[in-house]
């Protein structure tokens, strides 16, 4: 449960950035992940009144605030057409409606959860974090920085033209994944993510020629990162699956595009 | 005679309206605003004892009312386990120990004004433990010199075979027949080891209890049981006072499944409230309920079964391990089952041997859940039978047909008692032709990696523990001819109070409407054993069936004096007591409402029952597949069961009774596991790390009933609230093997054992 | 500190602790329909709405809900009612505990979902778990009520 001494609407960044340096304040998003620590804090900022919970868009990208909730993203029509409904696939096997009207973008990207859905899918996009005071970051650097005071004030989707398909293999529908796989194919290079692993996910990025041979590039690109076991399932069987995966979220492009795959 | 308004009919439940329109009725709706609010301090460890507790400093906290550690608790051993006086689990527990025995043991009850300064408290009590090396493989446990229980004072109340010197919480053998004999005139004989995991029975309402003192300052405890008069014992028992001090309430419950047939916290807001005089509450968190609660047993089972060429089973011979985890509940009878209840199946059989150890270990204590061990012994018998039948090279289903107990038979492993309603020949025909078993028996390659497939398993349970359960009911006649039926069953959202009013509604010729149920408290309900067993229909129905017949005659008999007639002349058609020599009759409305102005004559009745048999419901139940056979993936397509549990009493609540254990079963058979550490605490301690089935996993359930007439069952009923949950493990392992050739023969059937399996044949 | 809600409509100014459970605060205020099932978001039985959105008033922290509106089963008992007939002529509600949170998402589901196919329903609802029935009881009853409020609409 979450415990504090004060809870406090922030009325700016700046203000909730000061408050935020405190070792003993945090910032409470959705509240998902936050409520399962043991701890006492100071006070409890909340940033939800800052204009953070849209989603806008121009020619050249979505920029989704920290505060939108998931559900808002998975129903978001545009998004989903840039991504051929993978966002919405990212997220619908996560716990459940209301759980997912509840927690947010922000929240999700900025705890990098090993388990992370949501990281997987954003990784692989030309995506960015916005941070309050340290700027713009690409996903994929974001995803491997140690955890500091900085506040996620949005994220922004670059529209580069990207094939993109997401998959992730699961023991119980609504539990956490036992592997994630998320593909971006662009004009000449193909992304794959894999995400909990259980560690968090994290991309490799090949000319477009490597997945030619698609059960070849399945295999050493699961083969390239490293896996460890838990109660879900073993470091070899994850492994496994992350080849599986691959292959298969590559396919779904392809039922789609056909060989226009490749040329596109 | 006309045909019945209420057996047989999809009445609605009677509490159906207030519960879906969240009317406030469960335990913690109902506790006093000014209850303290009770934690325990649990112990880290797997095994240690309490060097020293300084509570001095959590006690200075504002709001704090009482801490209590072993020092203050009495020095009475008793058992949880909900079971008739004297029970078969050992009576091992203190409300408090210096020793602690499982990662979760309570070590401290903390009590205060709300829960900030209770939390606070707790972390300022100091233990210094002196930490003992556990016993955590219960394969290791028997004649371990590591004792979990070495305590002189344990006591052990009937003989199951316990001896805390062995790490022993009971031991048997029983046989039929010429075992050696039996299995030299097999030809083909499978011999091997299944394994089966605990579970949580996960019930939506945690454990939860209050006490208050009444107004005769007497202990009430409203607790949500399902074993309310067990619960008054137990309490009295560990407290160490007379039981005319205590009372106990069950509200509404919010599931048990057998959970809630142990009195796991009881005993700690009584004690607050015994020794505070003040109201007290407690409610588990489900951390709490996974961590330090009464999940089913993890049983080993070490099973040899043999037949002939020709088909005919002739021996069957297993060894069941038990894991009772740090305390006995239910630990002696659980066990029972997982031989009795399998091996019946096969009655024919010329000999069997079952033996069983049960074992003491540094884990949370096991308890009962829906099964009570039958689950266990089901999934190895009815998996080896797939087994034996591949062997033979017969059809699994034609297997059965051959070797299953018939109508008549005697059923040696079941307390030789006789199948005298059985329709599992029939169940078995029903359910094959529902899954089209013929035509998609054993499987087929839908050529994109997947393989469909079907699999069958059979069940069997009882209706009741036979000569011990009790029922009783009381049945009166108010004002203007309405009946009061005061029960002392636990209804926990099955539906008993409904079904036991429908079939007073069905003896007293009235409709359902006309009867009202009350339940339970200790202080004015009849005597029940309990909501557990499977027993409430068959039991407490017969007790209702007998107490109806004994108020028709109090009617009768103050009608026909009403009339001034000979009562040999009258009858009751449920309206009114007429004469059978003239038109004469008085209604029921006048002979209630005289009753109650200058009469001698109260019309009220109550009746008990127990039973000398325990009459086998049966079940067929079969799945069809789908295998990813790259990862090995279950995906469930569909589920056909059909029960024999006599005569239906409501359809739609025995329907939802099959489904519900079917789900329940599913989880058991795909993923639900109690997973430890190496510390021997429990991994699976919410349900973000212990997965139910939601609505996406679970396939189209479709049941059916084939009835048999049990002729002592009220009405020919039995049972149906725990067979249901026996048949998907052994049922979707056998679709496994039949898709891809791969034997799981231990639980949870996980898409990566599968996928071991495939890989290993390749 | 302060806040301001309408609780079913009803204006509420409160002064509360600042960690104050959104749940428990609700069950203080007399509705005991919201249940606390889990401590991890995934039982649902403590569904809510907020601003006619489907939450878990166990997740979102009481603060949130300033200055909104919460609804709970207390405020919609006529539909509660209407679409638990359909749960009873199943006995589907069984132990009744997972009743209220299921029924607040089957209500906001109703809403949100035009004509929801079977697949639709299960997802929608699968953040709320049953233990009595799997499921099947439940789902039946849904189907049938769907079935009923697309036909009363039909007929307006």
């Amino acid at each position: 449960m979450l415990r504090c001494n004060d809870y406090i609407f922030a009325e700016s960044l700046e203000e909730a950035y000061e408050l935020n340096q405190k070792k003993n304040n945090v910032i409470v998003a959705g509240n998902g992940w936050l409520k399962l620590r043991k701890r006492q804090w100071g006070t409890v900022i909340d940033i939800s009144r800052l204009c953070l919970d849209k989603i806008t868009e121009n020619d050249e990208e979505f920029r989704i605030g920290a505060m939108v909730c998931l559900s808002d993203i998975e129903n978001h029509k545009e998004l989903n057409d840039y991504t051929d409904g993978a966002v919405k696939e990212s997220l619908r096997h996560i716990v459940g409606t209301q759980f997912r009207n509840c927690v947010t973008l922000g929240g999700s990207i900025f705890g990098r959860f090993g388990f992370s859905d949501v990281l997987s899918m954003f990784i692989v996009m030309d995506s960015y974090v916005e941070l309050y005071k340290g700027g713009i970051v690409p996903m994929h650097e974001f995803a491997k920085m140690p955890y500091d005071d900085d506040i996620l004030v949005s994220i922004i989707v670059k529209k580069k033209p990207l094939r993109l398909a997401y998959s992730s293999f699961r023991n119980q529908s609504t539990d956490f994944p036992v592997v994630t796989c998320a593909v971006a194919i662009g004009e000449d290079i193909i992304t794959t993510a894999i995400g909990a692993r259980p560690a968090k996910a994290d991309i490799r990025t090949d000319g477009i020629d490597a997945c030619r041979d698609l059960k070849d590039y399945a295999k050493k690109t699961a083969e390239s990162f490293d896996y460890e076991s838990n109660m879900r399932a073993s470091a070899e069987y994850r492994r496994h699956i992350a080849e599986v995966l691959i292959k298969r979220t590559v396919e779904k492009i392809e039922v789609r595009y056909g060989n226009q795959i490749m040329d596109k | 005679m006309s045909e019945s308004k209420a057996i047989n009919k999809p009445i609605r439940k009677k509490d159906a309206m207030t519960l879906v329109t969240g009317k406030p009725v469960y335990c913690d709706d109902l506790a006093p605003k000014d209850c303290l609010i009770i934690k325990l301090l649990r112990s880290p460890h797997p095994h240690a004892l309490i060097d020293d507790i300084n509570t001095s400093i959590a006690e200075k906290v504002p709001g704090i009312e009482a801490i209590y550690t072993y020092k203050d608790v009495p020095n009475n051993r008793f058992t949880n386990a909900g079971q008739t006086y004297p029970e078969a689990s050992p009576y091992d527990r203190l409300i408090l120990e210096k020793r602690v025995r499982y990662v979760g043991d309570p070590v401290a009850i903390v009590a205060g004004e709300n829960e900030k300064a209770v939390d606070k408290a707790l972390k300022l009590i100091k233990v210094k433990y002196e930490v003992l090396e556990p016993v955590l493989d219960f394969r290791q446990a028997k004649d371990n010199e590591i004792l979990v229980h070495p305590e002189d004072n344990w006591k052990s109340l009937c003989p199951v075979g316990a001896d805390n010197k062995r790490n022993l919480c009971a031991h048997e053998v029983s046989e039929n027949g010429d075992l050696e004999k039996a299995f030299s005139q097999c030809d083909a004989i499978v011999e091997e080891t299944y394994h089966t995991q605990a579970n949580q029975q996960a019930m939506m309402e945690t454990f939860r209890a209050y006490a208050t003192k009444d107004v005769y300052n007497r202990l009430t405890i409203v607790s949500a049981t399902q074993v309310t008069f067990h619960v008054r014992r137990i309490v009295a028992t560990a407290l160490g006072i007379p039981k005319t001090d205590v009372r106990v309430i069950k509200p509404r419950i919010g599931g048990g499944f057998g959970a809630k047939q142990t009195a796991v916290m009881e005993v700690y807001p009584a004690f607050v409230t015994y020794m505070t005089g003040k109201n007290s509450k407690l409610v588990y968190t489900r951390e709490e309920t996974q961590t330090a609660s009464s999940p089913r047993h993890e049983m080993e089972i070490k099973l040899k079964i043999g037949a002939t060429k020709d088909g005919i089973i002739k021996a069957i011979d297993m060894y069941t391990l038990s894991n009772t985890g740090a305390y006995g509940e239910h630990g002696p009878t659980t066990v029972g089952l997982s031989g009795h209840k399998a091996i019946a199946l096969y009655s024919r059989a010329d000999a069997y041997r079952f033996v069983y150890d049960v074992v003491y270990t540094n884990i949370m204590a096991a308890g009962a859940y829906r099964g009570y061990g039958a689950p266990q012994g089901i999934f190895a018998v009815e998996s080896a039978i797939d087994e034996l039948a591949h062997k033979l090279d017969i059809d699994p289903a034609r297997f059965r047909e051959m070797n299953i107990t018939k109508e008549g038979d005697v059923m040696p492993a079941y307390y030789g008692e006789t199948a005298n309603s059985c329709a599992l020949d029939r169940c078995l025909d029903r359910v094959k032709e529902m899954i089209d078993w013929d035509n998609k028996y054993p499987a087929r390659d839908m050529g994109n990696g997947k393989i469909r497939s079907v699999g069958m398993a059979l069940a069997l349970q009882g209706s009741c523990i036979s000569n011990l359960d009790v029922g009783s009911v009381a049945l009166k006649v108010n004002d203007d001819g309405f009946y009061s039926l005061m029960i002392g069953a636990s209804d926990m959202g099955t539906g008993c109070d409904t079904i036991l009013a429908q079939m007073a509604a069905d003896c007293m010729c009235c409709d359902v409407d006309n009867i009202v149920v009350q339940g339970v408290d200790t202080d004015t309900s009849p005597y029940d054993s309990g909501s557990y067993a499977s027993s409430t229909t068959y039991i407490t129905g017969m007790a209702v069936v007998k107490t109806c017949a004994a108020l028709t005659e109090k009617i009768k008999k103050y009608g026909a004096l009403l009339m001034g007639c000979d009562e040999k002349d009258v009858d009751f058609n449920g309206k009114e007591v007429y004469r059978i020599s003239n038109d004469e009759k008085i209604s029921l409305k006048d002979i209630a409402n005289s009753s109650m102005c200058n009469s001698s004559n109260a019309l009220y009745a109550s009746e008990g029952h127990a039973s000398p048999v325990s009459p086998p419901p049966f079940m067929a139940g079969a799945v069809e597949i789908e295998i990813d056979t790259e990862t090995g993936k279950v995906e469930l397509i569909d589920y056909k069961a059909v029960v024999d549990c006599g005569t239906v009493i409501n359809p739609n609540l025995a329907r939802v009774q099959t489904e519900g254990g079917i789900g329940q079963g599913i989880g058991m058979a795909l993923y639900e596991d109690i997973n430890y550490n190496d510390n021997g605490g429990t991994r699976s301690n919410s349900f973000m790390q212990y997965k139910i089935p939601t609505r996406q996993d679970i396939c189209p359930v479709e049941v059916d009933f084939e009835s048999s007439y049990e002729p002592t069952g009220p009405f020919g009923a039995k049972s149906i609230g725990e067979i249901v949950i026996n048949t998907p493990p052994p049922a979707i392992a056998n679709a496994v093997y039949n898709a891809v050739g791969v034997r799981i023969r231990e639980l949870p059937i996980t898409s990566e054992k599968v996928y071991r399996g495939i890989k290993d044949e390749d | 500190m302060e806040i301001k809600l309408w609780i079913n409509d009803k204006l509420i100014i409160d002064n509360v602790e600042p960690d104050t459970p959104m749940l428990e605060y609700l069950r203080d205020k007399g509705c005991y329909s919201i249940k606390r099932g889990c401590e991890t978001s995934n039982c649902g039985l403590c569904t809510v709405w907020l601003e006619g959105k489907p939450i878990l008033s166990c997740t979102l922290p009481l603060m949130r809900a300033d200055g909104k509106h919460i609804t709970t089963l207390e405020g919609l008992r006529k539909e509660a009612a209407e679409f638990g007939e359909f749960l009873a002529d199943e006995g589907a509600e069984q132990c009744g505990f997972c009743n209220p949170g299921f029924i607040m998402n089957v209500l906001a589901m109703e809403r949100d979902i035009e004509n929801p196919s079977d697949d639709d329903i299960k997802e929608y609802l699968s953040g709320n778990l049953c233990r009595c029935t799997g499921y099947t009881g439940q789902f039946r009853a849904v189907k049938k009520y769907i079935a009923y409020k697309r036909g009363v609409k039909a007929d307006e």
